[in-house]
């Protein structure tokens, strides 16, 4: 079943905006994720999607069914939606396999059993929440909101109660689970490793809006915003002036604007002062550059080093290193960029000039 | 020696308290034990039926009653928004100051044969006059002791289902359930352990009570007990009585621990709370005025009827022996406020000092003593003190001094002790609460900076735990004015308490002079009240 929000919008009496039209579609046996910091509003839009809040305009459809609109609101019972609560809200006075059948669950037999076995239960059937794992927990949670056979099923910060070990296994087991029973699913996290490992789409909010709606490698590769840029992943922001060749300039060089740099839709122009983004991986040591940058922090990563370079203007530029020669901080430095994954964003100063304009 | 001090003090310390008040208690199941069967036989065949039969009407009725008022009420006030919904959240635990003894007789002299509104009703609509109930009766009983304990249910019921949080019901909506359903289904079922152990303690209450059912001559384990000693003059038959009793108090005692348990795997983590549903219009009218009725029933009607027989007797109990009566009260609540409260500490200390299982264990024993009917533990008092008693009249002849009566017996020292093995927990509770906060690295942190000795207890340890010595008490001191059946037994000569007053006077049916000291103990009562409605609107 696909999910579609159109233009939702929802504002907390008195508060912030917590969802500021927001469209976005999530195909049939997809699974999607929201990001963003806390507070930006992605488990708001995961109450209004499961009935538990009413967005003030716009709609929201499960399938073939509108479940809310200006004049439509189906309650959540009726929504046939499964949800995996933060503390998974399990039933404490009741088993496992009470928890599990407790909504409306056919007794098909074979159904249950595949689901205890996938779910890894087996054996537990019989126990109280009090007794199991939080790991075992979670897997009830997530037996029980699948159980009934939803169309759609809601995640809100699933594993942020786990540790790390157990997050990446559990999470990569959902997404087996999701899979095999041919369900569709909408997480919310603040973990972008968990989004990336997860999910087939994946939202980017900040304040209520939705900044980007794209694949993981979209987003990391191809952001369509310095917010999403910089959420998503790290790097470092620099001035650049593009010319009316198509040549980007930079402090740390110069290089052509033609092959694999990233240009914004809302960027139009062309050309002009720009805010350059470059990741980490793309910037090398290089000691026949022409710029020279001070080495201020050398972190030990395991595979490599994280290099933080200060140019002579103050900007920070951040580089992983994986070659074994280690660098002296306080000394200087030549550094180039391969220019093949650059971003390239409106310099803040050119659009407050194009707002004043229009 | 002193060794052994240091390394086993507390646990030693913990079980010596564990031991005193479990001596009554271990008395009577003893005498329960090798019973005489000349009065065992007389007891089955012509006492116990008929007590058996009024105990289980009584108490089956108060649990159905305060079971529906309860749940009812903390469900309102807790998942919905309504006119007064905060207020009566507090105005609804005012029950709790009046004992269940004024309730009865104010409702006794109020709808009585003779009473204002029977004569009203006969006077004015004659026709309806045979419709009206009879307040002596098992209903009459059972209204006048629901009235009175129904804030338990309520308190405890409202907190179970504040703990939950909204996931739960949300959890269940989202599975396809309906608003009926989720509260059949998961509401009530997950505020179980709280509404059990809320009827738990109203089954102690009603168990225990003395003075309402005294009132009503409606004869239950405890009067029986009462009159068979003080009618027959027989230790024995009352602590045979006093042994089912204890049993019985035993089951309960283990039932609750095992709820107190149980609260702690149905609240987990930390919840958001969930959205109040509001009501508007007839619902909301409904809600007000359900929750209005409620109170005026058991505080408006019950308070104003005592000021209104205080003024009428006002003159005639001022001057008559209301001021001795007063210094006794309070003299003897202050005497086993001391002893209880030291008693209290004591354990707590114990307890943090040994930390192991044993002295958990110890402390939980000593808190036996509050469900044990108040005439019970006379019952098992007298009896021990007799046994002390005899034992040092012979002592005393040993070493060649002639005792002409017991030392013990009649005594001052008596009282204190019973209310603290009675109220023990209420003075240990908010003392151990505070204790927890005071961790041993909080010492250690101290002794680094050569803070120890009495500069530790006076600069950490006093600030840290005075609040809750104040609240117990408070807690304490209340209670043992309220307490009557215990007091009226082991008196000394000359001892009347307020209490004891109020039981003498509405045995006689005087109740506008019962009205003044009632009073007096309403007002004590509000107290605590109005301090634990205080702090929980900090907490909020």
């Amino acid at each position: 079943m696909s999910l579609i929000l159109n233009h939702i919008n929802k504002r907390h009496i008195p508060g912030p905006v917590v969802a500021d039209d927001i469209t976005f579609t999530v195909n049939p046996g997809e699974l999607a994720a929201l990001i963003g910091p806390s507070g930006c509003g992605k488990t708001t839009l995961l109450r209004m999607i499961a009935g538990f809040d009413t967005p003030d305009t716009g709609s929201i459809t499960i399938g073939k069914y509108t479940v809310s609109s200006q004049d439509i609101h189906i309650p959540p019972e009726r929504r046939r939606t499964g949800m995996v609560f933060q503390d998974y809200a399990l039933f404490p006075h009741l088993t496992v396999m009470e928890n599990i059948c407790f909504g409306p669950v056919k007794k098909d037999v074979t159904h249950l059993e595949k689901l205890i076995r996938v779910t890894g239960l087996k054996g537990f059937e019989k126990k109280y929440p009090h007794e199991l794992s939080g790991g075992q927990q979670q897997r009830v949670a997530l037996a029980r909101a699948i159980a009934p056979k939803p169309e759609l099923l809601l995640m809100d910060e699933p594993f942020s109660n786990l540790d790390i070990a157990l997050r990446e296994s559990l999470s990569e087991e959902v997404r087996y689970i999701l899979t095999e029973f041919g369900i569709t699913g909408l997480l919310v996290t603040h973990n972008q490793h968990e989004a990336f490992a997860m999910a087939d789409k994946i939202g980017v909010m900040a304040a209520g809006k939705l900044l980007q709606w794209d694949t993981a490698q979209n987003l990391y590769y191809h952001p369509q915003s310095p917010e999403v840029a910089g959420f998503v992943g790290e790097g470092s922001f620099l001035p650049g002036e593009v010319s009316s060749k198509g040549e980007v300039t930079t402090l740390i060089g110069t290089f052509s604007s033609d092959s694999g740099t990233t240009v914004p839709e809302a960027f139009g122009r062309g050309f002009g002062r720009v805010s350059v983004f470059i990741r980490p991986e793309d910037v090398y040591v290089d000691p026949d550059s022409v710029c020279r940058a001070t080495l201020l922090k050398s972190h030990f990563r395991g595979p490599g080093r994280l290099h933080t370079f200060e140019l002579t203007s103050g900007h920070q530029v951040i580089c992983t290193d994986n070659s074994p020669a280690s660098l002296t901080p306080g000394k200087d430095y030549g550094i180039s960029v391969c220019n093949r994954r650059v971003s390239l964003f409106y310099h803040p100063d050119e659009r407050n000039r194009d707002r004043k304009v229009a | 020696m002193t060794q052994l001090l240091k390394t086993k003090g507390g646990v030693l310390t913990a079980a010596l308290i564990a031991l005193i008040t479990l001596t009554p208690v271990l008395f009577i199941l003893v005498s329960g034990i090798k019973a005489e069967p000349e009065i065992w036989g007389h007891l089955k065949q012509y006492v116990l039926p008929g007590l058996l039969r009024n105990t289980v009407v009584l108490v089956t009725g108060v649990i159905a009653t305060t079971a529906v008022l309860g749940v009812s009420l903390a469900w309102l006030t807790s998942f919905h928004e309504f006119a007064g919904r905060r207020m009566f959240e507090r105005l609804l635990l005012f029950p709790l100051a009046i004992p269940a003894y004024v309730m009865a007789f104010i409702y006794t002299g109020l709808l009585d044969f003779a009473g204002p509104v029977r004569t009203a009703v006969r006077l004015h609509l004659p026709s309806l006059a045979g419709m009206i109930p009879e307040i002596r009766s098992a209903w009459g009983v059972i209204m006048v002791i629901s009235l009175a304990v129904f804030p338990y249910v309520f308190l405890m019921a409202s907190s179970g289902f504040r703990s939950m949080g909204r996931s739960v019901v949300e959890a269940s909506l989202s599975l396809g359930q309906g608003r009926l359903s989720t509260l059949f289904r998961v509401t009530i079922p997950m505020a179980r352990p709280w509404i059990f152990g809320g009827l738990i303690l109203v089954f102690m209450e009603t168990l225990a009570d003395f003075g309402a059912v005294s009132v009503f001559n409606y004869d239950t384990f405890t009067t029986g007990v009462y009159k068979a000693w003080y009618g027959f003059f027989s230790i024995n038959a009352a602590s045979q009585l006093a042994s089912i009793l204890v049993v019985i108090v035993l089951v309960i005692f283990l039932a609750e621990a095992y709820m107190k348990r149980k609260q702690k795997f149905f609240n987990r983590g930390s919840h958001q709370p969930s959205e109040r549903q509001p009501l508007k219009g007839v619902p909301g009218i409904l809600a007000s005025g359900y929750c209005s009725f409620v109170f005026i029933l058991a505080f408006g009607i019950p308070v104003i009827q005592l000021f209104v027989w205080t003024l009428e007797a006002f003159h005639l109990e001022i001057s008559a022996h209301y001021g001795r009566l007063l210094f006794n009260t309070f003299t003897l609540g202050f005497l086993g406020m001391a002893t209880t409260m030291a008693v209290a500490v004591g354990l707590a200390y114990a307890c943090r000092a040994a930390k192991d299982w044993k002295a958990g264990l110890a402390a939980k024993l000593s808190m036996t003593g509050y469900a044990l009917p108040g005439t019970v533990l006379a019952v098992g008092m007298i009896g021990v003190v007799g046994l002390a008693d005899g034992a040092m009249v012979s002592l005393a002849r040993w070493a060649g001094l002639n005792l002409s009566a017991g030392v013990i017996k009649g005594s001052l020292l008596l009282l204190p002790l019973c209310y603290m093995i009675r109220f023990l927990t209420a003075g240990y509770n908010p003392v151990h609460g505070n204790m927890t906060r005071m961790t041993t690295a909080m010492d250690e942190a101290a002794s680094l900076m050569q803070v120890t000795g009495m500069k530790l207890l006076s600069s950490v340890h006093l600030p840290l735990i005075r609040r809750g010595i104040a609240t117990g008490c408070i807690l304490v001191l209340v209670e043992i004015i309220k307490e009557m059946p215990v007091t009226l037994m082991l008196r000394p000569f000359g001892w009347d308490t307020l209490a004891v007053k109020i039981f003498e006077l509405t045995s006689e049916g005087e109740w506008e002079r019962a009205a003044l000291p009632a009073l007096t103990l309403v007002l004590a009562g509000m107290i605590p009240i109005i301090i634990l409605t205080f702090m929980g609107r900090q907490r909020n």
